[in-house]
């Protein structure tokens, strides 16, 4: 760090009345963000949840054996791709089967208690009830100071009031649910490209930090006038206000200094909706967004909601969807599953698999951007037909810059599902060493996994 | 059809009623024992924002449609925007909104609208000119006078944005931006104080109670009058309030708070976000644009009876309506008017009576792919009745409902395989009955005599009254008990943006009497509401709760 301030002094060169001025000012501290990535530290490591709703049927999903080499089952069938660099999917990530959510006495509500569990430790006691923030957000605590973005929120669903990605109770981060909206935020006027010659702070981003800091005045008088439900939420304000001024600051220190940053080209027409078609052709053009957004160091942390818990997913033409069939549709007794149902389970595999397969295209020092990447899969149910949060599928993918050694499939037998939350908080650096309340309470981050 | 001048309407009701207040026979009657529940910050909703933008910066400005996600709880957006907060990344889209906002406020075509002084120069800083301007801008946006703390600070952001740019207007829009983005324009502040003349008696300030007045009744930030007589104390005296309350109530801007209340209530935010879709090779005549304008079919019809001082238990039977040709199509009726709207009466053969005969309602409370007798049973009972309907047990055996050899080929059939079952029977003889009345409506609203090839029957019983058909529940829902007591308690929620205590059962209770005796005309409800001591008065800023995240 230097020993100033970088915004007193903008500020002051602003009071002086000539913007203009500051700007050559401005080289001497500029680089502070764009050289400490290329004067040898370590590439970034970033962390990512994708989740599909509905889960799947767990004898036909979970391998037969543990441990590496093991073959892949029918609905993981979607994993078995050679990558155009060399190598296969299935080895880029682990399987995590038979982790548990536990209640405690406390109610499964449908879809809910399942996900809640493993994202956020614990377990709601009123349907429709966040406990506690969610991972990605616990994460981003941490590390999302670091870049332009605290974190990136997208959904492949259409709907743009729901993510899983919680700060606390109430405060849902908004999904980008439009590829193109997710362009124009990251890649839009505001992009500092390393690529397109000699760089020059925009003066206007000064004079939005001076409006920062006059509502970061108004906290006071108002924390005055309300009581502890209100203070609450208006540190959670504040915070976002810090998160923006954060923002502006790497937007000042000019473009990113990474070998691998290229300005994304822009994607095509939006197609949003929930036929599966649709959510899988937003998941592609999403991840490939992102993979340019993680490669120029835009964020260290996002979330895919690929399916809603209560999948909404649907084939053309078909009169239900993927949840509704879950429940409605026929068990067939010849084959032990419900084959309309299970159709969405394959898709969300080819998705997930897509998503990752876009990660491992980007190279990276001497890999892969997914190679420095932590990808959490996970669905908030196992068999969806009852509700079942025993077993709830999860898969991590990536090596975490080399903390991870995948390609292994772990199981469970009854542990937590947090400890699959335990372990990505160690290896993201946290110093967490218990997580969850209660029976989800995790004290033992998943070793097999670990390099 | 009867379209009456709205306000000419409510300007009887409020010179009536005013006489009433000040001869004393005030109807918040002292009788009644209120404990009310807590105050929050209420975070503007989308619309609020919008409208308050609107309101006090001009009409021509296009405010950017989606900021943060409004949070919807206990079925109201109302009562979720107590709990809402400001997220990073709505925050980041919040100043991304101020700053455009702030731009087209004072462009060169519309800033002498706005700004009322003229600076020394366009090109330099004027702090007389800016302070002006930031106190009568910021008092709209604050609903309240700003402190001088609070207008030096912006006067200051004026100052140096204006030098820096070589631009006044460019400093003011930085100013601007900075009452914008502030949390005492984002959330509402609601605070009480002791009443002097009774320090047991926790009342909202007179401050508070312009905003609450405003929202309520036209859903915006107070327009001056109102912030005046909030600021001068009037609005925690009987006399103050009345009068307020009886302006308000008989501005055409009432219209827009009824709009607000019953798109909050059914949820019509659904349709403005695209989120009612359907599948395009099951349903080709479905559109966006055919959509929105059922949702404003329903709106209008709802606005339209009340506003005429009508039963509200009539919107549930009434053939009066307004039409275009592209909802014609859909209703496959005849539409006279080739463009826009024209009221419209329901033949007596069309099959259709009160708005639960609606696309709108129809299409929102259905699949994708198919109808649903059980949600639309479920908005009946939830939304219009008040009853609870548990979720379904998690584990529950669906295979009872599955299909075995294609025997059940209508939604009655397959729902009443759910009823044999018991652990199935006690919420869905709740739902079904209901839903399956409107089964004649497929998933688009649109009118349909068989399903499968099997003729659909429509007929059933609602707690104890018989129907045949959609037009027969209609009557049904008109006269159930608990239809006009559902509306007050809706409304009361809405208007305090939080579930009701127990403490103010008894005034649910007196509230519902009055609106039954009033011959359920809602802006008398609305009346009565206002002037109660559950909407003046509090227990207190809300506690934090628990969620079940500690151990």
């Amino acid at each position: 760090m230097k020993p100033f301030d970088r915004r007193t002094l903008l500020r002051g060169a602003l009071a002086g009345g000539v913007v203009t001025m500051g700007i050559p000012l401005l080289d001497c501290f500029l680089n502070e963000h764009g050289t400490a990535l290329a004067q040898g530290a370590p590439l970034p490591v970033r962390f990512g949840a994708w989740m599909w709703g509905c889960g799947m049927n767990p004898a036909r999903w979970t391998p037969a054996t543990e441990g590496s080499g093991f073959e892949l089952p029918i609905e993981l069938r979607a994993l078995d791709r050679d990558l155009a660099g060399g190598g296969k999917l299935r080895d880029q990530m682990s399987i995590l089967s038979g982790f548990d959510v536990k209640l405690d006495g406390r109610p499964n509500f449908p879809h809910t208690a399942g996900l809640m569990g493993t994202l956020t430790g614990s377990l709601p006691l009123q349907d429709y009830t966040v406990p506690a923030p969610t991972l990605d957000t616990i994460i981003a605590a941490e590390v999302g100071g670091l870049t332009r973005f605290r974190s990136i929120e997208m959904s492949c669903t259409g709907n743009p009031n729901q993510s899983y990605s919680f700060g606390s109770q109430g405060v849902a981060n908004a999904p980008e649910i439009s590829p193109g909206a997710l362009y124009t935020r990251v890649f839009g006027p505001e992009f500092a490209d390393p690529n397109a010659g000699p760089f020059t702070p925009d003066p206007r981003l000064m004079l939005r930090q001076s409006v920062l800091s006059v509502v970061k005045e108004d906290r006071d008088r108002l924390l005055q006038r309300v009581g502890a439900h209100d203070r609450q939420r208006l540190d959670q304000y504040f915070t976002s206000v810090r998160q923006l001024e954060q923002q502006i600051d790497v937007l000042l220190a000019g473009p990113p200094d990474l070998e691998s940053c290229q300005k994304a080209p822009t994607p095509g027409t939006d197609d949003v909706g929930s036929e599966v078609g649709q959510s899988m052709a937003t998941n592609r053009v999403m991840a490939e967004l992102l993979s340019f957004a993680l490669a120029c160091d835009q964020t260290r942390v996002f979330s895919m909601m690929f399916s809603d818990r209560i999948s909404g997913l649907r084939q053309p033409g078909s009169s239900a969807q993927h949840h509704q069939l879950t429940h409605d549709e026929p068990l067939d007794p010849e084959i032990g599953y419900q084959p309309e149902a299970t159709e969405f389970v394959y898709a969300s595999m080819e998705a997930w698999a897509d998503f990752i397969e876009r990660l491992a295209a980007i190279p990276e020092g001497d890999g892969t951007l997914l190679d420095n990447c932590l990808v959490f899969g996970h669905s908030d149910v196992s068999l969806a037909k009852i509700h079942g949060i025993t077993g709830v599928p999860m898969m991590i993918a990536g090596r975490a810059g080399g903390a991870l050694r995948p390609g292994i499939h772990v199981a469970g037998a009854t542990a937590p599902s947090t400890r699959a939350g335990l372990t990505i908080q160690q290896v993201m650096g946290l110093t967490t060493e218990s997580w969850g309340s209660r029976s989800m309470e995790a004290t033992q981050p998943i070793s097999e996994i670990l390099a | 059809m009867r379209i009456h001048s709205f306000s000419s309407t409510f300007a009887l009701l409020a010179a009536s009623s005013l006489a009433c207040v000040i001869a004393s026979c005030s109807s918040s009657d002292t009788a009644v024992v209120v404990e009310a529940g807590p105050v929050a910050l209420r975070r503007l909703t989308a619309e609020q924002y919008a409208r308050s933008v609107h309101d006090v910066l001009g009409r021509h400005i296009t405010v950017p449609s989606r900021i943060d996600p409004d949070d919807r709880r206990d079925g109201l957006l109302a009562v979720g925007a107590s709990f809402a907060g400001v997220t990073p990344s709505g925050f980041e889209k919040y100043e991304a909104a101020a700053s455009t906002i702030a731009e087209q406020a004072l462009d060169a075509e519309h800033r002498d609208d706005l700004v009322q002084c003229r600076p020394e120069s366009p090109t330099g800083a004027d702090d007389a000119c800016a302070r002006a301007f930031i106190q009568r801008v910021g008092r709209r946006l604050f609903r309240r006078s700003l402190a001088e703390a609070e207008a030096d600070l912006r006067v200051a952001v004026a100052r140096e944005a204006a030098s820096a740019l070589t631009d006044f207007y460019g400093g003011l829009e930085l100013a601007l931006s900075s009452l914008l983005v502030s949390p005492e324009f984002l959330f509402r502040v609601e605070e009480g104080e002791p009443d002097p003349s009774n320090p047991s008696r926790t009342r909202l300030t007179s401050v508070s109670m312009a905003s609450r007045l405003s929202f309520l009744l036209w859903n915006t930030t107070p327009d001056d009058d109102l912030l005046t007589a909030g600021e001068n104390g009037e609005l925690v005296e009987e006399v103050g309030l009345a009068r307020a309350l009886e302006r308000l109530l008989a501005s055409p801007k009432l219209e827009i708070g009824l709009r607000s209340l019953f798109s909050d209530l059914y949820d019509f935010k659904q349709f403005d976000d695209g989120l009612v879709r359907k599948d395009a090779a099951l349903f080709p005549a479905y559109t966006q644009t055919m959509i929105e304008e059922a949702k404003e079919q329903t709106l209008r019809t709802i606005v339209a009876h009340l506003a005429e001082g009508g039963d509200y238990r009539d919107l549930f039977t009434t053939t009066e309506s307004f039409m275009t040709r592209r909802l014609g199509v859909i209703y496959q009726l005849p539409v006279a008017s080739a463009g826009g709207w024209e009221p419209y009466l329901f033949p007596e053969d069309s099959g259709r009576a009160g708005i639960l005969g609606h696309i709108s309602l129809n299409a929102l409370h259905s699949h994708a792919g198919r109808s649903s007798a059980t949600l639309r049973g479920k908005f009946v009972r939830e939304v219009l009745l008040c009853q609870d309907v548990p979720t379904p047990p998690a584990n529950i055996d669906f295979s009872i409902v599955e299909d075995t050899g294609g025997e059940l080929r209508t939604a009655r059939d397959r729902l009443e395989a759910h009823v044999s079952n018991d652990a199935c029977a006690g919420c869905h003889t709740l739902m079904d009955p209901i839903g399956l009345a409107l089964e004649k409506y497929d998933a688009i609203g649109m009118s349909r005599e068989q399903e499968n090839g099997v003729p659909i029957d429509t007929s059933g019983e609602l707690d104890g009254t018989l129907y045949d058909d959609a037009v027969g529940l209609g009557v049904a829902l008109s006269g159930h008990p608990n239809l006009g007591p559902c509306l007050v308690r809706n409304l009361y929620r809405y208007a305090v943006g939080r579930a009701s205590e127990p403490g103010e059962e008894q005034l649910l209770q007196t509230l519902g009497e009055r609106f039954a005796s009033s011959g359920y005309v809602v802006s008398d409800l609305l009346r009565e509401i206002l002037l109660s001591e559950g909407f003046r008065t509090t227990s207190g800023p809300r506690e934090a709760a628990d969620t079940g995240g500690t151990p």
